[in-house]
């Protein structure tokens, strides 16, 4: 290949990279801070911001950065530019779709089925080690929420049983001190883990492509604009999948939410620490699940729980569908324009889902709207995708936006509202 | 390594991680209970014959001076939270690995 194509493959390749970052960001700022804005012990902009603020310092705490991507579960050999670029691919499309729909999904599998699929394209079977994708990636996927479930349901039991009787407002106060306390901590380890993921793809592109030495260490432009991308897309915020997380699974409390989201970080933390890796996503959403499970009168909605599992299975094949069509169009065009090609439509894709979510905006003024609520025509339309119709409210209490009026007709849509929204969606 | 499993890392992060994961909001609790006391008998008596100030229905709670003994006990508690808080920390710096 000549060198100026080779120079715009390795510069589409890295903005990818921080395009996936930054999808990375936004799809996972729920996992710390669904609860600490369900629970109002932040107001949902200060939440994100804060978590952008302490993503962007985890992704310049520590630096042992692992240049390979994937280790363990694809052959070394088979991985070049054109395939790291089109699991990139497959890994941004998967998270952008699933954040359409508000399921929160595991960034790094999104990645790591992406790349599959592209090593499949492109080196058949034999480039993928199965068994390290099964022990590596499925079996922890399995585990990692029954881990988390079972910590934070204890957890919350036990926070329930021992605050029991503490007036309310003591116990709001301070446990929305902790439940900040502990998300912080998440966030942080969100911007450690996930911005070396990143760093590591842009920094083996980089070798791959000769533009720096092979023992290299991470240039400082990485670390800084990996940081950064981070850090905007976890302050642009993914409003779906919060609100998925915070209000769609459990109706969470303060207490159940230090809980959980302390049960999130020592999972986190101590998995990590153990080399037994877990996916942050899928701790997150297993310890909301458990302070679910573990207060006792609270209601979890498993309905929901249930569609984020298919999800999780689906992740995998779906971003490796995607990763190995992407490879297969750039192959067959050729070149650096195949990788273009592919580079125009993964923005045309893009451009139609942020369309796409246009239609049913969830933001920070939304958030937290309630879950099954049909408050107005907005968040109609998004009830299929990420609400659940019918079952009653259970937990804190309800604040009543309502006019008196208007009530009335509110809860006569609501009665039949699976019915009148599947009608009008179609 | 055994088979698909890793049992012994798994092990280790369901015993640390009850300990821990559970451990620290049930410390929280035992501490703001112990700051705060309960009020389950004046609670389940709507008409309250507190000597002190009464608080409205809404009014700001009023919480009884803890005796020094429960101080002492709940400032252990919400110490060893904060000292978790920052071996977590120490961990992110260090790497994140073991």
């Amino acid at each position: 290949m000549e060198p100026v194509t080779e120079t715009l493959l390795l510069v589409l390749v890295v903005v990818t990279a921080l395009a996936f970052d930054f999808t990375n960001g936004f799809h996972d700022t729920g996992n710390a801070m669904a609860t600490s804005i369900a629970t109002r012990a932040l107001r949902p902009k200060v939440a994100v911001l804060l978590s952008a603020v302490l993503n962007m310092a985890g992704a310049f705490l520590s630096l042992a950065v692992a240049a390979t991507i994937a280790k363990g579960l694809v052959d070394a050999g088979a991985i070049s530019l054109e395939v790291v670029f089109a699991g990139l691919v497959g890994g941004i499309v998967w998270n952008l779709l699933t954040w359409l729909l508000g399921l929160p999904s595991s960034s790094s599998h999104a990645l790591v089925g992406g790349v599959i699929g592209s090593v499949l394209a492109a080196a058949g079977t034999a480039g993928v080690i199965w068994s390290g994708v099964l022990s590596k990636v499925l079996v922890p996927a399995l585990l990692a929420p029954v881990i988390a479930i079972g910590v934070a349901g204890l957890g919350t039991w036990l926070v329930a049983r021992l605050t029991r009787g503490v007036s309310q407002a003591v116990t709001d106060r301070g446990f929305r001190w902790g439940q900040i306390g502990s998300a912080s901590l998440v966030s942080l380890a969100h911007g450690t883990n996930d911005a070396q993921k990143s760093m590591g793809i842009i920094l083996l592109a980089l070798i791959t492509a000769g533009a720096v030495p092979a023992d290299s260490s991470v240039p400082f432009w990485v670390i800084f604009s990996c940081a950064f991308f981070m850090a905007l897309g976890t302050y642009l915020g993914g409003w779906r999948i919060i609100r998925t997380l915070g209000k769609g699974l459990v109706e969470i409390d303060s207490r159940q939410g230090m809980a959980a989201e302390t049960s999130s970080a020592a999972v986190i933390l101590l998995s990590s620490h153990f080399g037994f890796s877990l996916s942050t996503t899928h701790v997150a959403t297993g310890s909301i699940l458990g302070s679910g499970v573990g207060m006792p009168g609270a209601k979890v909605r498993w309905g929901v729980a249930g569609r984020m599992l298919a999800a999780w299975g689906l992740t995998l094949p779906a971003a490796g569908i995607v990763g190995a069509v992407c490879f297969w169009v750039q192959h067959v065009i050729g070149g650096f324009l195949g990788t273009f090609l592919v580079f125009l439509l993964l923005v045309g894709t893009s451009l139609a889902i942020w369309v796409a979510s246009r239609r049913a905006p969830v933001d920070h003024s939304n958030v937290n709207e309630e879950w099954d609520e049909e408050k107005g025509a907005r968040l109609r339309p998004s009830v299929p995708t990420t609400g659940e119709v019918g079952d009653p409210q259970v937990g804190p209490v309800v604040e009543e936006r309502l006019a008196p009026s208007v009530a009335p007709a509110i809860s006569a849509t609501t009665t039949n509202g699976s019915t009148g929204t599947d009608g009008e969606r179609s | 390594m055994n088979g698909l499993i890793e049992w012994s890392s798994l092990g280790q992060v369901v015993v640390a991680g009850v300990i821990v994961g559970a451990g620290i909001p049930a410390l929280f609790a035992l501490g703001l209970r112990l700051v705060a006391g309960t009020s389950e008998q004046a609670s389940a008596e709507p008409a309250r014959g507190d000597t002190g100030p009464a608080p409205g229905p809404k009014g700001p709670v009023v919480i009884a001076r803890p005796s020094p003994l429960r101080l002492a006990g709940a400032l252990l508690c919400f110490g060893t939270v904060v000292g978790a808080i920052a071996a977590g920390l120490v961990f992110l710096a260090a790497g994140g690995h073991s």
